[in-house]
């Protein structure tokens, strides 16, 4: 059975990246966006994991939790001003918010 | 003595400013008398600083640095030496009484006080233009003179053929003008200074060829204010501005500049002599060439001009043959009797509410007794009958040509001498004597204000007495200038000439007499001759101007306009903001502001600047192998 390395961790956690990406660019949904945007920075998260474990340096691991931080507050931050703009427009669809049309 | 300096060159400012400010309302007296005792405050300080030059010293005054860069030093410094102060003196006097007089000639104009704020400008440019200390504030005052004389010729500007006349004036000084200051840059050039007595000094170190060149460029620049040929039609056309400014700037003053500058010049143009001879034959054929014209015009002030250019060809004579205190005298006596002279010739015209045509005049010497007298006087002085003004200085021009055997010179001299008689006396019998022809046209003569004719008065008995000051002149200016005397060795000679000269000049105004006083109708036979055609048309050189070279000119422009302008500067331009404009609008829609397409913009950025990161890395890793390929292609 082949060893899972370090070549295995980062092809998921670019594989993630590229989904996350799509799906920043394409959902519609705001939730969705948030999610895309957790899968995006997790996919960092798996990225510095492996990199960290691979030179024996916790520094990369700090990062992670780090981030696991911020994105914590910005859920937080976001569903939040989420729910106030379901409550006012009864929709969270992204083309309905164009208050800043140039 | 400084003070008096200072007083002399700006109280004329003061006045301009003054005027100035009330330049855009109605008229105001107060204008007039402020400025005519400002100018006279300054002729009075000129009078003192005159005094002070007699007995035989100078002042000299630098008021500030005005330009210091690197060796270039040029400070505001003014002389007053014995050449300055001549012309100080000519240019408050005449420009005293001409504001005085123009209080009255310009009484029931709209413009009363934005003529008077103008002249003081004129006169303090002029005084700058005498007074300085060295070349770059002659030019300054040089333009000054120019820009006042292009507003003043203008002055009437609603009317077309006004402001035509001062625009080519203003052409045609500028033409001349870029001759002089190449001729000062030549100086600053070679001697590496622009006051005028240290650059004199180096210039006998100097080839010949670049003193040429210096002396060349600054004649042109002399030519066209003094409007030599082939720079002279604007002088007659200036004519279309008031008669106080022809009386002051086209005649006593301005136009003289030129003269001046060569006298200031004189150390230059002795080294010289070709030159020398140029100016002085230039001088002589402008002087009969003028003459000539003025023999059948019919326009009053464009005869008087014609004699002023005639005599400004009398003086760049005695320049040019180096006898410089001779041409400043008679730049003097011209300067009254001529100013005079458009002074009276002002007072007809408002006699004949602006009719300037003497054919439609005749018998005003009832009328008006005063303007006959001056009149008469200023010709009689202009034909330099003895014992009046223009007898002493037209005389010793004509000796310096004998003495110094120029007899072609001499010649043509002594016959214009003849016409200027003839036209003088011809426009004296046509004015003033003969039948009331005027009756006709319906013009009730009235002579002028009185206080009118007794500004005039002074510049009468100048006219008359400033032969007189010839030994005391000669003395007080050849302290700085070339003290030739010019004495015609055997005695019956001179006195041949003298009496011969004087017979021809008496004769001419008989025949001017005889011919004209009894004037009835315009002789239609003399009109039709080829002689008088040519004269009548200024020898078509207005024509010429006109037809080869503004034509051409003006069609060249529009072929530039359109070809040049529209098709590939405007084109250009245009294109370039069509372009930008265009991209704008078609990048509009990057800001439609919705999130999601925002975020797709910000993927896309990120992805060019992430490739671009590692192109340059790349490019980084690999340097010396792509330095080494692109060397190798430029091997």
């Amino acid at each position: 059975m082949m060893e899972i390395g370090l070549t295995h961790y980062l092809v998921l956690s670019t594989v993630l990246f590229s989904i996350g990406l799509l799906g920043v660019m394409r959902r519609k949904n705001l939730l969705m966006l948030f999610f895309a945007t957790e899968i995006l920075l997790n996919a960092v998260n798996v990225g510095f994991a492996a990199i960290s474990h691979y030179y024996n340096d916790l520094t990369g691991q700090m990062f992670a939790f780090f981030i696991i931080a911020i994105a914590a507050s910005e859920v937080a931050v976001g569903l939040g001003l989420l729910i106030a703009w379901y409550k006012r427009h009864g929709n969270i669809n992204l083309d309905a918010m164009s208050s800043m049309r140039g | 003595m400084e003070l008096y300096l200072y007083i002399a060159l700006f109280s004329p400012l003061v006045g301009a400013l003054f005027a100035g400010l009330f330049g855009a309302s109605p008229k105001t007296l107060l204008t007039g008398v402020v400025n005519s005792s400002l100018l006279f405050a300054s002729f009075l300080s000129s009078a003192v600083l005159l005094g002070y030059v007699l007995n035989g010293q100078t002042v000299h005054v630098e008021m500030m640095q005005w330009i210091a860069a690197g060796n270039l030093y040029i400070p505001f410094g003014f002389v007053v030496d014995q050449v300055s102060v001549t012309m100080m003196m000519v240019v408050t006097t005449v420009s005293t009484v001409v504001h005085v007089y123009s209080i009255g000639y310009m009484d029931h104009d709209k413009g009363f006080n934005r003529f008077f704020s103008y002249l003081s400008a004129f006169v303090f440019s002029m005084m700058v233009l005498v007074m300085s200390d060295n070349f770059a504030g002659l030019f300054i005052g040089w333009e000054g003179v120019g820009l006042c004389s292009w507003l003043l010729i203008g002055f009437w500007y609603h009317k077309e053929s006004a402001t035509w006349a001062a625009n080519e004036a203003f052409i045609m000084n500028r033409i001349a003008d870029l001759g002089m200051l190449i001729g000062i840059f030549l100086v600053y050039w070679n001697t590496g200074s622009l006051q005028y007595d240290k650059a004199f000094a180096v210039m006998p170190t100097l080839d010949n060829i670049t003193l040429m060149y210096i002396g060349v460029f600054l004649f042109i620049g002399a030519m066209g204010k003094s409007a030599q040929f082939p720079l002279h039609t604007w002088l007659a056309d200036a004519m279309e501005g008031p008669t106080p400014v022809s009386a002051l700037i086209h005649a006593a003053t301005m136009v003289t500049a030129g003269v001046y500058l060569v006298v200031r010049a004189n150390p230059l143009y002795h080294m010289i002599p070709e030159m020398g001879l140029f100016i002085a034959s230039l001088g002589a054929f402008v002087a009969m060439f003028a003459a000539t014209m003025a023999l059948v015009n019919r326009d009053m002030k464009r005869i008087i001009a014609y004699s002023t250019l005639s005599q400004l060809g009398y003086m760049f004579v005695a320049a040019g043959l180096g006898a410089y205190w001779v041409a400043l005298f008679h730049l003097m006596a011209h300067a009254f009797f001529k100013a005079l002279l458009f002074l009276g010739a002002g007072n007809v015209m408002h006699a004949m509410d602006g009719e300037l045509d003497p054919f439609k005049m005749g018998g005003l010497r009832k009328s008006m007794k005063w303007t006959f007298i001056m009149m008469t006087l200023a010709s009689v002085a202009l034909a330099g009958i003895y014992p009046l003004a223009g007898f002493f200085s037209k005389d010793a021009i004509l000796e310096v040509g004998f003495v110094e055997h120029h007899y072609v010179i001499y010649t043509v001299l002594l016959l214009t001498a003849g016409m200027t008689a003839f036209y003088s006396f011809r426009l004296v019998a046509l004015i003033f004597h003969g039948e009331e022809r005027y009756k006709v046209f319906g013009f009730h003569p009235h002579e002028a204000y009185k206080f009118v004719l007794i500004a005039m008065s002074p510049l009468a008995i100048l006219a008359v007495i400033a032969g007189s000051f010839k030994s005391t002149y000669f003395d007080m200016v050849t302290k700085i200038l070339p003290n030739t005397e010019y004495h015609i060795h055997s005695e019956v000679t001179e006195w041949t000439m003298i009496i011969g000269t004087q017979l021809f000049v008496i004769l001419a105004i008989f025949f001017a007499y005889k011919k004209y006083i009894n004037f009835k109708g315009e002789n239609k036979e003399f009109e039709k001759r080829l002689v008088y055609k040519v004269l009548i048309n200024q020898y078509y050189i207005p024509y010429f101007y006109e037809e080869y070279i503004t034509k051409p000119y003006r069609e060249l422009s529009t072929v530039f306009w359109k070809k040049v302008d529209m098709k590939v500067v405007d084109a250009t331009v245009d294109c370039i903001a069509n372009g930008i404009y265009k991209a704008g609008e078609n990048t509009r829609d990057m800001q439609n502001g919705n999130l999601s397409s925002m975020l797709r913009w910000m993927v896309a950025g990120t992805v060019i600047l992430l490739s671009l990161a590692v192109a340059f890395g790349l490019a980084v890793r690999y340097a010396d192998e792509i330095s080494a390929v692109l060397s190798g292609l430029g091997a």
